[in-house]
């Protein structure tokens, strides 16, 4: 082999190993959301499980108090769950009804213009930091809600379900007029060939074929609402108290977090390990939304 | 006949007008949001709010160590989620194969983004500042929103690549490129500026991060500011800041709001005033470059 061969085959396999190498390399990069999801399961789990050595699971689901740092120490996760309920419920009978209309008036009704000013406006919406919705729900909302209702407490699930179903809006409404805008035309202009009304075409043709898309966007606002943090550690109060009385203060599972975080917990003892049970409960409950989404999705999509 | 058409028509028109109106209950509240944090804020902002420390008295408190805080942790968050996100991205788009592993990271990656923020707060706690022993640092918080805005700077990253037509791959390949000498010469400064979209969304993200900053245990009273990075002797550079206790402009409000003083309430509605303007900003400019890029690329 003469050198100028030898030479050229040098770089080219050079060149080879510096292919190899940049993808794996960028393929590494990609991995660390696996080792991201493998590290939030297994911190969770690793706390929880010494949580649950000295707390039964039998206890955890069925106590009715929620007391971990006092002496007599109950661990009752349906007291968080209640508030987290009743004020995830709140949030969605404003998102849903509110976030359905809107996607329906600007996929199916709206002029072009406005669509393209409205869209951007709602994602700034959805974009405002939570802790300044929690001041203004803890400092706007509740004050006003007072001026109806005199005997509303200070710290309500109320005022904190509303802003935060007001926060809910822009993500179910961006993500379901994406779906009844993939519905194809040629649907809507046979509805309306038949002498169907925007209305009628909306609710009867457009709705029904993009309803995998809507389900999976309820669904997202779902998990928005259970995961929410800031609105209702301001404005709801961090009292435990079992109640499905949106009228009432209630601690979340998420307030329950920051007011543990907030204090100085010895690193290791019952109380910092509460935190990780609770932050279990939380993460397998939106890994049931996001499996549930994803089946919906599945199942009703219809295909053009 | 000719009432039912009457009728139905009505309809049509009370939907149209509950759809205005669905959509001015939005307007409104972020109207009356952004309105109201002013008139309560707006009476606080002055240079001394910018550079003095928190304090006990709500009139000489401000927010320096709160912006300066949140600017390092934003640099740190950039430096590792813009790389890592922008390298996942490029690999999922060019080079994966379609196999298992592919589809267990896309899976991951569309469950992380429905995480709460909260749980990566707890993932925080317990590997970086135990696990890893980095403590309530700058650095622990910049990681935990790193992973935490990650799928948005990838689903961004992917995107762009996505829109970029296969032809100019072909075309490069046919003069002997190889894959990387594409991606580097061709796909990434095409799609540079879908990339920085979604970076400029993500950062707009972390800035206005508070659950899992405070999971950490960040700390609300910080009246100090961490060592400067540049140094006025030899080597210049000083990294640490990265290990110096912190709070951000979020915490800062946190802390301010949940007082009873209606003092403080003015300093917090005189933060948000401030973090609003920041997000806003930031998002308002990757909402324009968007729609440049939607009318100036015609591939």
């Amino acid at each position: 082999m003469s050198a100028p061969t030898r030479a050229r085959l040098a770089r080219r396999r050079a060149r080879i190993l510096r292919e190899r190498l940049i993808e794996t390399v960028l393929f590494l990069a990609a991995l660390v959301s696996v080792f991201t999801t493998v590290a939030i399961v297994y911190i969770l789990v690793k706390e929880s499980v010494v949580f649950f050595q000295s707390v039964s699971i039998v206890r955890f689901l069925t106590d009715t108090q929620w007391t971990p740092l006092f002496d007599d120490a109950h661990f009752g996760i349906m007291v968080l769950l209640s508030g987290t309920l009743t004020s995830a419920a709140v949030a969605l009978a404003i998102a849903i009804p509110l976030g359905t209309v809107i996607a329906i008036y600007l996929s199916e009704f709206a002029a072009f213009k406005l669509r393209e000013i409205a869209k951007p406006f709602l994602e700034l919406l959805g974009g405002v930091p939570t802790i300044v919705y929690g001041y203004f729900a803890l400092l706007f909302v509740t004050p006003l809600l007072q001026r109806i209702y005199p005997e509303l407490p200070g710290f309500n699930l109320l005022s904190a379900g509303i802003v935060m179903g007001i926060m809910i809006i822009p993500y179910v409404s961006s993500i379901s007029e994406d779906a009844m805008r993939a519905v194809p035309m040629s649907l809507r202009e046979g509805s309306y060939a038949m002498g169907a009304t925007r209305f009628q075409t909306a609710i009867k043709v457009v709705v029904p074929a993009a309803f995998s898309g809507i389900a999976s966007a309820y669904i997202l606002g779902i998990s928005r609402a259970v995961g929410e943090t800031m609105i209702l550690a301001v404005a709801a109060g961090m009292q435990p108290n079992l109640t499905f009385n949106p009228l009432e203060p209630a601690a979340t599972i998420t307030a329950f977090i920051v007011q543990v975080a907030l204090g100085d917990l010895p690193h290791g003892s019952t109380g910092y390990q509460t935190i990780f049970a609770a932050g279990l409960t939380l993460l397998l409950f939106t890994l049931a939304c996001n499996i549930a989404g994803h089946v919906l999705r599945k199942r009703f999509r219809e295909a053009y | 006949m000719k009432k039912d058409i009457q009728r139905r028509k009505r309809w049509d028109a009370i939907f149209a007008l509950c759809g205005m109106v669905a959509l001015m209950i939005g307007v409104l509240t972020f109207t009356a949001l952004f309105v109201d944090m002013a008139l309560d804020g707006v009476g606080r902002l002055s240079w001394e709010f910018f550079t003095n420390f928190p304090s006990r008295r709500p009139g000489q408190a401000g927010i320096l160590s709160a912006w300066v805080g949140s600017t390092l942790v934003m640099l740190t968050t950039a430096f590792f989620a813009v790389p890592l996100g922008v390298a996942a991205g490029i690999y999922l788009e060019e080079y994966a194969a379609k196999n298992w592993i592919t589809d267990l990271i896309e899976i991951n990656i569309t469950n992380l983004a429905g995480v709460p923020s909260i749980v990566y707060g707890l993932l925080a706690l317990g590997l970086f500042v135990y696990q890893f022993g980095l403590g309530q640092s700058i650095l622990a918080a910049g990681l935990t929103l790193a992973l935490l805005i990650l799928p948005v700077v990838i689903v961004a990253t992917r995107e762009a690549i996505r829109a970029i037509p296969q032809a100019i791959r072909e075309g490069s390949y046919a003069v002997g490129a190889t894959q990387w000498q594409t991606v580097r010469y061709h796909i990434l400064p095409y799609s540079s500026a879908g990339i920085l979209t979604g970076i400029i969304i993500g950062m707009a993200r972390a800035i206005g991060e508070t659950a899992p900053i405070i999971t950490i245990g960040a700390l609300t009273f910080i009246a100090f500011l961490p060592p400067a990075p540049l140094q006025a002797d030899a080597p210049f550079l000083s990294f640490d800041w990265l290990m110096s206790p912190f709070t951000v402009m979020p915490i800062q409000m946190f802390n301010w709001t949940s007082r009873p003083e209606a003092a403080f309430h003015a300093n917090a509605a005189a933060a948000g005033f401030v973090l609003v303007l920041m997000t806003l900003a930031m998002n308002g400019l990757a909402i324009w470059l968007r729609y440049r890029l939607r009318r100036n690329i015609k591939w």
